[in-house]
């Protein structure tokens, strides 16, 4: 009985790292590819964690992989968000597709903060055009 | 009848691998260097899983130490990576 749970646990989790990787490869766009990765992943390792906390028969690795599990779902949103802002920073373009951005304009150029409503100096109004993609060599 | 040990080395562990193979073809395709950080960290935290899954095979729970350690350097990287990618842009 406890080695179905086990296979179930397991394959479920293979299967998410494996969608994972297949959209990381796939997604045409870095913020897709990015939104596509993190969640996925984290969900894969975690469900492999809970398989080895069931397998021992020990507390000590139940308390290792509830940590680990728990570091992940911690950190994991915390380096997507960093890694995307600085993507948006540095002039990433996205998907040809893109309908709206609603970010553009709103970020302070020097200061790097957000803001409520868009910039009144009109001296760079070019800028805040949204960065989308004309063709799909450019985020693929 | 199927054992659970045949079911991870031939089934979960070959899942794995594919996955790292797919992540490595984005690593160095990547147009931009945000997408490489991207993929190091997915392979990073894959590694975790294989090294998990590793554990439970191989019957040695010392090895969940190593998982701990590598995921703590994935986030260090990631987050470092992120500041000095957004610092150099000001330069």
């Amino acid at each position: 009985m406890i080695e179905i749970v086990l296979a179930i646990l397991s394959t479920v989790g293979a299967l998410s790292i494996l969608f994972a990787s297949i959209g990381i490869l796939r997604m045409p766009d870095f913020y897709l590819r990015l939104s596509v990765t993190v969640k996925a992943s984290t969900l894969g390792v975690g469900l492999l964690l809970i398989c080895a906390a069931v397998m021992f028969p020990d507390v000590s690795v139940t308390t290792k992989a509830i940590a680990i599990i728990f570091f992940l779902i911690i950190t994991a949103p915390i380096g997507a968000h960093m890694i995307g802002r600085a993507a948006y920073f540095t002039g990433t373009p996205l998907w040809k597709g893109t309908i709206i951005d609603e970010l553009a304009g709103m970020y302070n150029d020097e200061t790097h903060e957000l803001e409520s409503e868009e910039s009144d100096t009109d001296d760079d109004r070019e800028d805040d055009a949204p960065n989308i993609a004309k063709t799909d060599e450019e985020t693929e | 009848m199927i054992t659970l040990e045949a079911y991870f080395d031939y089934v979960i562990l070959p899942i794995l691998s594919i996955s790292v193979m797919l992540v490595f073809i984005r690593l160095f395709k990547g147009p931009a260097i945000v997408d490489r950080v991207v993929a190091l960290d997915l392979v990073i935290t894959i590694g975790i899983g294989i090294i998990t899954v590793y554990s439970i095979r191989s019957n040695q729970e010392v090895f969940l130490d190593v998982a701990i350690i590598l995921a703590l350097i994935a986030f260090l990287g990631t987050v470092a990576f992120a500041y000095y990618i957004e610092k150099q842009k000001d330069d």
